[in-house]
């Protein structure tokens, strides 16, 4: 692997700063790529949104018609390649289209799960011929595509599957057994990318069309949210799966599962921002529109308090989506490939699977609380299903489930960070925490915000080598710890990419200073997250004197002035009275 | 046959409008700008109209800054061919932007100009009134049918009137202008939106089409409507009428 240029390798984010002109920010978007946007935006508020009570209840067809006309669009194509009539555009434009779908959750699901999870093994694993035979026809959305991997005794641990597959007597099929579970757009897919073991052993992928004779389905499940999406077993009883459906190789199929899901985790991270947006606006209308005492509830502090809070949560999610979508294009963008499978998969898949991992989590837990305090703000109201909320919560609630649910992924993230330094790809710096000199006292709020992720950084890394240290190989074991450092660096890398936006947009309109107020705000919330999670590991790590040193440490690297935080929320909540919508709060 | 459809870039529909402070214009910070969505219906005519016909070339133009040309580029991936922008920084008004309009037909000479009966953001509705007296060629306003003859010698356009419909022909090349019923605009697709990338945009100025568009009106201040008060309840109809006679005087 040639060495990529240092803030494009993942985990880089911790080892030093960014030049925020190095960062892509929604202000760099192109007219393209808003247009596009703008188009879903478009239809899904004349064709799906018009429709809603009828998908709720999945009304036989409708779904299915929708996510054909989104393919008559050409929305489906986006992302696959030119050469199988996709148009070959990258993940920053998909972003935007991601949101915009998910602003129903289950109809994003469908969409999402078709072009991600689904569609994606045979693009970036597939043979040229099976690349002939299933991407254009994905790519129009003639043909819908599943993801096939959870099994009812193996979720979070996903290899324990038991399905098998045989080869026949004759040397021309496999044979499938087994059932795989929870499986999104069971009910209409036409190609499932379905995980099994051959001989019992080699995990393997296999491209297992609908029709094929073994293939069936059980019942639609009955969901808490996302019920307008399809939801089944698929059962495969002496499944014939023709031997040239076999994926990237007998035994490769773990390489193909893990990494599809790096892609599936950021598409999905990604969609749930356009949620949260339009739960805040959902709730700012509201709160507009309400009154109580004879004012409206925009004029209450708690009130405005839980819409600067929020929006300042979207703005975190919002930016660090767009940087990490650029930083996986530009890695795409190389041609560099990873030798693991047949054919070779790019290493753009790979190389940020720390950081899709952070969106995974991030975005889906801003989301459940977006959507949770929106319908807080709805009251009474808020709990019936006459108003949006309700369904919006119950929607949310499987983001922090699917896809790797947020336990495995924050002990991926810090677990995958020491593998690569085991491997010689991350190297924990070897300079001492304590030469660390905070920003002065009078130094510009934004300054100190710098300052303070410099340390914070240092504290997160000190934080993986004592564990690691402590526990060695043990540490595995000790998934408090592991995702209590999960938890800082995903503080980092958040409080960073909304730094890192608001720098580039300086001086440029009333916006620019709205992202001040909004990187603050959010800063200064992050600290007492972060030292309260840095307590946790060193409490784990070590006791008396050696304990007591730590702390200071830790407090030393964070050090933080408090700031008038209700003033912030308030001038937050304030312009975004008055200009309706998260995405106008920030110029968008 | 070559079809002229001005697009006038406008405040998105959906967007809160906020007039700035010292009433001199609009917050533009925030502010989602579209196609004006009478044009849009224009245009999507156009391209019906195209597709009858077999060929047909679709310019749109726009008269204003450089922002302009996101709307023209919508345009072009709604299916135009090519587009103009006629670069112009300063305020206008609908004679203005009619003279402009004129100099582009001269030059054209398209056989239909279709645009929207109106803006949606200063909702003068005479640009296209003006422009036919200009040229001095016909007008169907406001319609909400069209369908142009075989031999492209005149069409046949049925208008919204306040006391009903009205079918009038009239003679090409002529100005008409859409209502909101006339179609519904198709949604542009992926494709159209890359394709739109390579087509042709070409600039220019009041000046270099031997025009001037400086406008002869001047806006003094803009005000936010004022909030809606409370209505009241009335017991009676004879308190209704009462009211309605010496309150509202109305009646």
């Amino acid at each position: 692997m040639k060495p990529l240029p240092p803030h494009l390798t993942g985990g880089h984010f911790l080892l030093s700063d960014t030049d925020p002109n190095l960062v892509y920010t929604p202000e760099d978007l192109s007219t393209e790529e808003r247009q596009i946007t703008e188009s879903v935006e478009k239809f899904m508020d004349k064709e799906v949104f018009t429709r809603l009570e009828a998908l709720e209840h999945q009304e036989p067809g409708l779904a299915v018609k929708l996510f054909k006309q989104l393919g008559e669009l050409g929305l489906h194509a986006l992302e696959f390649p030119e050469e199988y009539g996709g148009l070959g555009l990258g993940k920053v434009a998909t972003t935007g289209v991601a949101m915009q779908l998910s602003r129903l959750g289950g109809f994003g699901v469908t969409c999402g799960a078709h072009t991600g999870i689904g569609g994606m093994p045979t693009m970036y694993f597939g043979t040229p011929e099976q690349k002939q035979k299933y991407l254009p026809r994905l790519a129009t959305g003639e043909l819908m595509a599943a993801y096939c991997l959870s099994e009812a005794g193996s979720g979070s641990d996903a290899l324990g599957m038991k399905t098998k597959a045989t080869l026949s007597p004759d040397g021309k099929h496999y044979l499938l057994n087994g059932a795989k579970m929870w499986i999104t757009n069971a009910g209409w897919a036409d190609l499932f990318t379905v995980f099994a073991k051959v001989d019992g052993e080699h995990v393997t992928a296999f491209l297992v069309e609908r029709t094929f004779p073994g293939v069936s389905f059980g019942k639609e499940e009955h969901k808490l949210g996302i019920k307008t999406s399809s939801t089944r077993r698929v059962i495969l009883e002496n499944a014939q799966v023709p031997v040239e459906n076999v994926l990237g190789g007998v035994g490769k199929g773990a390489y193909i599962a893990f990494n599809i899901l790096n892609f599936g985790r950021f598409g999905l991270g990604a969609g749930t921002v356009g949620g949260s947006a339009d739960s805040l606006r959902t709730a700012t209308k509201y709160a507009l529109e309400r009154h109580q005492f004879g004012r409206p509830l925009t004029s209450f502090g708690l009130i405005q308090q839980k819409l600067g809070d929020m929006a300042a949560r979207i703005f975190a999610v919002d930016s660090t989506t767009y940087r990490t979508a650029s930083m996986i294009d530009a890695v795409m963008a190389t041609g560099e490939t990873m030798d693991l499978t047949t054919p070779a998969f790019p290493r753009g898949m790979e190389e940020l699977a720390v950081e899709c991992s952070i969106i995974k989590v991030a975005c889906s837990e801003v989301l459940f609380y977006v959507t949770d305090e929106t319908l807080q703000i709805h009251g009474g109201y808020g709990f019936t299903e006459e108003f949006t909320p309700a369904r919006s919560v119950r929607d949310a609630r499987i983001n922090r489930i699917f896809e790797g649910t947020n336990e495995i992924n924050r002990l991926f993230i810090t677990s995958t960070l020491l593998r690569r330094v085991q491997r010689g790809r991350f190297a924990l710096p070897t300079a001492a925490p304590d030469k660390f000199v905070p920003a002065a006292k009078d130094a510009e709020p934004l300054q100190k915000v710098e300052s303070l992720l410099k340390g914070a950084k240092l504290l997160a890394l000190a934080l993986t080598g004592l564990a690691a240290k402590k526990f060695g190989e043990k540490l595995a074991e000790q998934q408090e710890v592991l995702a209590a450092i999960s938890d800082v660096i995903i503080e980092i890398y958040l409080d960073e990419s909304a730094l890192l936006r608001t720098l580039k947009a300086k001086g440029k309109g009333a916006a620019a200073n709205t992202m001040t107020d909004l990187t603050l705000a959010l800063m200064n919330d992050s600290v007492s997250r972060m030292e309260k999670s840095a307590a946790t590991v060193l409490a784990a790590c070590s006791t008396g004197e050696e304990f007591h040193q730590y702390l200071k440490l830790s407090r030393h690297l964070l050090t933080w002035t408090p700031l008038n935080v209700v003033e912030l929320r308030r001038s937050i909540a304030k312009r975004l009275c008055e200009v309706g919508s998260y995405p106008a709060l920030v110029g968008g | 046959m070559k079809i002229l459809v001005p697009l006038k870039r406008v405040p998105d529909p959906d967007t809160k409008i906020r007039v700035n402070a010292d009433g001199s214009g609009l917050e533009t910070d925030g502010v989602k700008f579209a196609i004006n969505p009478f044009d849009a219906i224009a245009l999507e005519e156009a391209l019906r109209l195209r597709d009858q016909v077999g060929a047909a070339e679709i310019l749109v133009v726009s008269i204003g800054s450089a922002d302009c040309q996101e709307q023209l580029r919508a345009g072009l991936a709604m299916g135009a061919d090519r587009a103009m922008l006629v670069k112009h920084d300063a305020a206008t008004d609908s004679l203005a932007v009619a003279k402009v309009l004129a100099a582009i037909y001269r030059r054209e000479q398209p056989q239909l100009v279709l645009m929207g009966k109106q803006a949606i953001d200063d909702d003068a509705n005479q640009t296209g009134q003006m422009l036919a007296a200009l040229l001095g060629i016909g007008q169907a306003t406001f319609i909400s049918k069209l369908a142009v003859a075989a031999d492209g010698s005149k069409a046949t356009c049925c208008r919204e009137t306040d006391a009903g419909l009205e079918t009038v022909t009239v003679a090409l090349p002529a100005i008409i202008t859409a209502d909101l019923r006339l179609n519904e605009p198709r949604y542009v697709t992926a494709l159209g939106i890359m394709k739109a990338k390579k087509k042709p945009l070409e600039e220019t100025t009041p000046a270099e089409l031997g025009v001037s568009a400086a406008s002869r009106t001047r806006v003094l201040k803009l005000t936010s409507a004022p909030k809606r008060k409370a209505g009241i309840r009335v017991k009676t109809v004879d308190e209704l009428l009462q009211k309605l006679r010496e309150e509202a005087r109305v009646i």
